[in-house]
């Protein structure tokens, strides 16, 4: 076991090196001399070469790197080329809006992909099947932003019934919070849950089919015990790992969510920082990105190895 | 993995995988559809009825069903019929290309970390791992910020964020025909490891290609028209159907097909390619046959 955990978190800090490394060169292949950038209005090369060498811009790069990294590591993220505001106070503002926003969207995809995927398995080839795959399928194919706009469309602009947009924070009132929180969570959560859908049927299809449902039925357990009580247990590791798997499909979505509903959160951060040509956001950001995803699923693979033990040996080998 | 347990390359005779395929209505539907895209893609200058950048500022917002604008006009008074038949182009090309470049560069080095594991193997595994970490929109934002933002770039970032999942796919089926039998029998027969990889392996990967590649065509589809929607992809006046939504947008109350054609557009040519992919897929996969 401790093994297997060590193992996995060498690979997740590999990982984490070679992303922060792809961050780094990515921020020097910028257009655009940071040091002219730094010394304002005017070019004057004796004030270019006094910020080169106080930032360290002539060492070589690697130098350069492993002193980015240690400020990095520090949670040092650097200043906003726009607001002068220091990256990580921004960045500290603007998650908690998107992990709201993301978590909805998770609770309502597991709720609408969860039921939907173990009746269309329970019922495989039936009405209940075919109508199942089908909304799946529809919500795999139609945008994210369409939906979005559509249903500002319905609700807000015909039936009045919910605000288009805006945002309003949780701490001032949390019942106008959630009613602006719907929409954005329905349309982030809607292509998640599609996918979940389709995941939990094929594994319980499988499933379902294994010896020790068979035996669980030849004892004479009800279809529904079997169901809820064997197969539907076994399928829940699935759901865990497309959890961490989707995590860079809530990011890119929450990205065009935040921008249609205007909610001022970690996404919209990313298209106003490209529209402003915030290096040092758009930096953060990526690497921001790149390590929750590196970190969760870090996490998804240590709860596996413990919910399945089957799984830390063959992974381990692998 | 049917192939694998047969222990020799089987290979699908194509009549009967497009027997099984015409049995499934709704697959063929979606064969049908996604040629239908492609067709209007490639015929667009000869079937568009007016020119796509063309304004006409006597004639803004008409509604659908107006004289000479069957779904009527924009905010420029452009031709809207027009604008979507041209933007099955910029979808198609970042459907195709994207997918192609996936496919370029995952299958070979899936090919031969898979086959040679050891090193190769373990530095392709640890470069998708990180791959994997970034969201194709970050990767999406950086192209555009640093090569400027393009049809291409944005088809060059969907591509790259393809890679990593089809060369896991790739190398996982690799992994396990290599244990095969047959790939046992070609090297006691002193076959080349180059024979081997084209001649064995490769047919028997090629099913799973297949499938894995109409799945990403329809995300790519959905990519290209959430950045082009974004400022990221294609650039007005060029005509997308991401930039048509963009354009549409303040318009919502007054002319709500602006948003309703090319949104219903992008998604029938994912649908297609979607039911086109599934019907692949289960006409493929003999143990999903009942």
């Amino acid at each position: 076991m401790s093994r297997f955990l060590l193992r996995r978190s060498g690979i997740a800090l590999i990982t984490l090196l070679l992303a922060s490394v792809l961050v780094f060169v990515g921020a020097r292949a910028l257009p655009g001399d940071p040091a002219i950038a730094l010394s304002g209005e005017g070019f004057d090369p004796a004030a270019n070469a006094a910020i080169r060498q106080k930032y360290g811009l002539d060492d070589p790069l690697p130098v350069q790197y492993g002193r980015w990294l240690i400020l990095v590591v520090q949670g040092e993220l650097g200043r906003s080329t726009r607001s002068g505001l220091p990256v990580a106070a921004i960045v500290r503002d603007r998650i908690p809006l998107t992990l709201e926003l993301a978590g909805l969207a998770m609770l309502l995809a597991i709720a609408i992909g969860l039921p939907a995927g173990v009746l269309a398995a329970a019922r495989r080839g039936g009405r209940v099947d075919l109508l199942a795959n089908a909304v799946a399928l529809s919500g795999l194919s139609v945008p994210h932003f369409w939906l979005g706009l559509m249903l500002i469309l319905l609700f807000a602009s015909s039936l009045r019934l919910l605000p288009a947009s805006g945002f309003t924070p949780f701490t001032e009132d949390p019942l106008d919070n959630l009613r602006r929180m719907i929409l954005p969570a329905f349309v982030l959560g809607t292509g998640i849950a599609a996918v979940l859908m389709r995941q939990v049927r094929s594994t319980m299809i499988e499933t379902l089919g294994a010896d020790y449902v068979r035996t669980a039925r030849a004892k004479g357990l009800s279809e529904r015990d079997v169901i809820v009580g064997h197969a539907l247990r076994n399928s829940l590791i699935s759901v865990v790992t497309l959890v961490g798997l989707e995590l860079g499909a809530l990011i890119s979505g929450s990205v065009i969510t935040e921008s249609i509903f205007l909610v001022p959160g970690f996404g919209r951060l990313i298209i106003d920082a490209v529209v402003s040509r915030d290096y040092p956001v758009i930096q953060a950001v990526a690497l921001i990105s790149a390590a929750a995803y590196i970190v969760l699923n870090l996490g998804v693979d240590v709860m596996y190895s413990l919910l399945n033990p089957k799984i830390r040996v063959t992974r381990a080998s692998a | 993995m049917t192939a694998a347990m047969a222990g020799f390359p089987r290979r699908v005779p194509s009549f009967a995988l497009i027997g099984r395929f015409s049995e499934r209505p709704l697959a063929v539907v979606g064969a049908i559809l996604a040629l239908g895209v492609v067709a209007i893609a490639l015929a667009a200058p000869f079937i568009a009825p007016r020119d796509p950048a063309s304004t006409d500022f006597g004639a803004l917002l008409l509604p659908p069903l107006s004289e000479g604008h069957p779904l009527g006009t924009d905010d420029l008074g452009r031709d809207v019929i027009s604008r979507v038949i041209w933007g099955a182009q910029a979808s198609m090309q970042a459907g195709v290309f994207s997918t192609l470049l996936a496919v370029l560069v995952a299958v070979p080095i899936g090919l031969v970390s898979g086959y040679y594991r050891g090193a190769p193997d373990l530095i392709a595994m640890r470069l998708t791992d990180t791959m994997l970490a970034f969201p194709y929109l970050i990767v999406a934002v950086g192209l555009a910020v640093v090569l400027g933002p393009s049809l291409t770039n944005a088809t060059i970032a969907i591509g790259l964020v393809q890679i990593p999942k089809l060369l896991r796919v790739t190398r996982g089926e690799v992994l396990a025909l290599r244990e095969e039998t047959f790939v046992a029998g070609a090297v006691a027969d002193g076959a080349t490891d180059a024979f081997i990889i084209f001649r064995h392996i490769l047919p028997n990967v090629v099913n799973t290609l297949l499938v894995q590649s109409t799945i990403i065509v329809p995300y790519a589809i959905i990519a290209e028209s959430s950045l082009s929607f974004l400022g990221l992809g294609v650039q007005p006046p060029t005509p997308s159907w991401g930039v048509m939504l963009t354009t549409a947008q303040p318009y919502m109350d007054r002319a709500p097909w602006l948003a309703l054609v090319p949104g219903l557009a992008i998604s029938i040519a994912s649908l297609s390619f979607n039911l086109f992919g599934d019907g692949l897929r289960d006409a493929l996969d003999p143990r999903l046959r009942r």
